[in-house]
């Protein structure tokens, strides 16, 4: 079977999964200190926002990059 | 491009052409030439964008009074979102009021250029252009610099960036790591975070959508015709889910803006 298309796809793909699970770990934690401790929420969630944005850069490169090489 | 290359590995089905999945070239949609300039669909959009919400705002705000009017009172809360939970959260209560017309203007601006990626009209996010989120961020750049500059001195500046307290041998590693940080990566992720995200998302909606139609006029017998009905609905879905990106993304940007302010405004590190 012959296979053609772009290796960079699949660079993207793998490139995805260590953001993926940081967003997921970021977001557990946000819920666990909501769930401990409702009052906190106003708190915590620019903190989980802003850490969930800084993750998700390392996909958006991995996107940019993919279409770039 | 990459992907193209990859609707040669699908099996052409149905009698006439196969499938032509998008490709970054949808996102090129010139409009007219004004000499050297193409003008293109998203800079008109953003056009209007920018002159209807001027517009509004200053209608919205030219009689304020202290008991609001209606119009009043919705402008106030659509204001007092990036003011309160973006400025004065991250900047703080001391020092946020300065800042407050760039954050709102920077939010507003973001959130209806992403939003022109759900309007029935345009469907088409003007940030899903590189050039929008890179002019938006050289003024977040520009700003964040010179409100450091301005408070630590040049000098001061570069000593701020390494944390107190490190012994002597590892300061030349970390200095350099966050010079890296204040002047590459910063802008850079905060460019291409809006732009990835407006594009894949544009991107992902259109293959959806294409695809449904593609199956529906082009489908071999009825069952893959009928696969067209679950293609809908997903690029239905997909629509809400971009809208939820959409603002999402909106208040990331400010909120990033803010921070890298507030790291030049707050004394400690």
């Amino acid at each position: 079977m012959e296979i053609t298309g772009s290796l960079s796809l699949i660079g993207y793909g793998l490139s995805a999964i260590g953001p993926a699970i940081a967003v997921g770990l970021i977001f557990a934690a946000y819920i666990n200190g909501v769930a401990r401790q409702p009052e906190a929420r106003g708190l915590l969630q620019p903190i989980a926002i802003l850490g969930f944005a800084l993750a998700e850069a390392l996909a958006i490169f991995g996107l940019v990059l993919a279409f770039v090489l | 491009m990459t992907l193209s290359a990859l609707a040669a590995t699908l099996p052409a089905s149905g009698g006439g052409e196969s499938y032509q999945p998008p490709t970054p070239a949808i996102f090129w949609q010139p409009l007219f030439e004004v000499g050297p300039i193409t003008v293109t669909n998203q800079m008109a959009w953003a056009a209007i964008i920018t002159g209807v919400l001027s517009l509004v705002l200053i209608m919205l705000s030219k009689n304020a009074s202290v008991v609001p009017s209606k119009g009043q009172w919705l402008l106030e809360g659509v204001y007092n979102f990036p003011r309160n939970s973006v400025a004065r959260d991250m900047i703080g209560t001391k020092e946020f009021k300065k800042y407050v017309p760039l954050l709102v203007t920077l939010f507003l601006m973001v959130l209806f250029y992403n939003l022109a990626g759900s309007f029935f009209l345009t469907m088409n996010p003007v940030t899903g252009k590189v050039g929008f989120p890179i002019a938006l961020t050289l003024v977040v750049y520009v700003v964040y610099h010179w409100v450091s500059i301005q408070k630590m001195g040049l000098g001061g500046y570069f000593k701020h960036m390494i944390p107190p307290g490190l012994p002597g041998w590892i300061v030349p590693f970390v200095f350099l790591l966050e010079l890296i940080t204040y002047f590459i990566t910063r802008p850079l992720t905060l460019a291409l975070r809006l732009f990835g995200n407006m594009f894949a998302g544009h991107m992902v909606i259109y293959l959806f959508v294409t695809g449904a139609f593609y199956f529906l006029l082009h489908g071999d017998g009825i069952l893959l015709q009928a696969l067209s009905v679950p293609t809908f609905i997903m690029a239905g879905v997909m629509v809400l889910f971009e809208i939820l990106v959409q603002f999402l993304q909106a208040f990331v940007f400010t909120l990033l803006a803010a921070s890298y302010i507030a790291a030049a405004v707050s004394d400690d590190h």
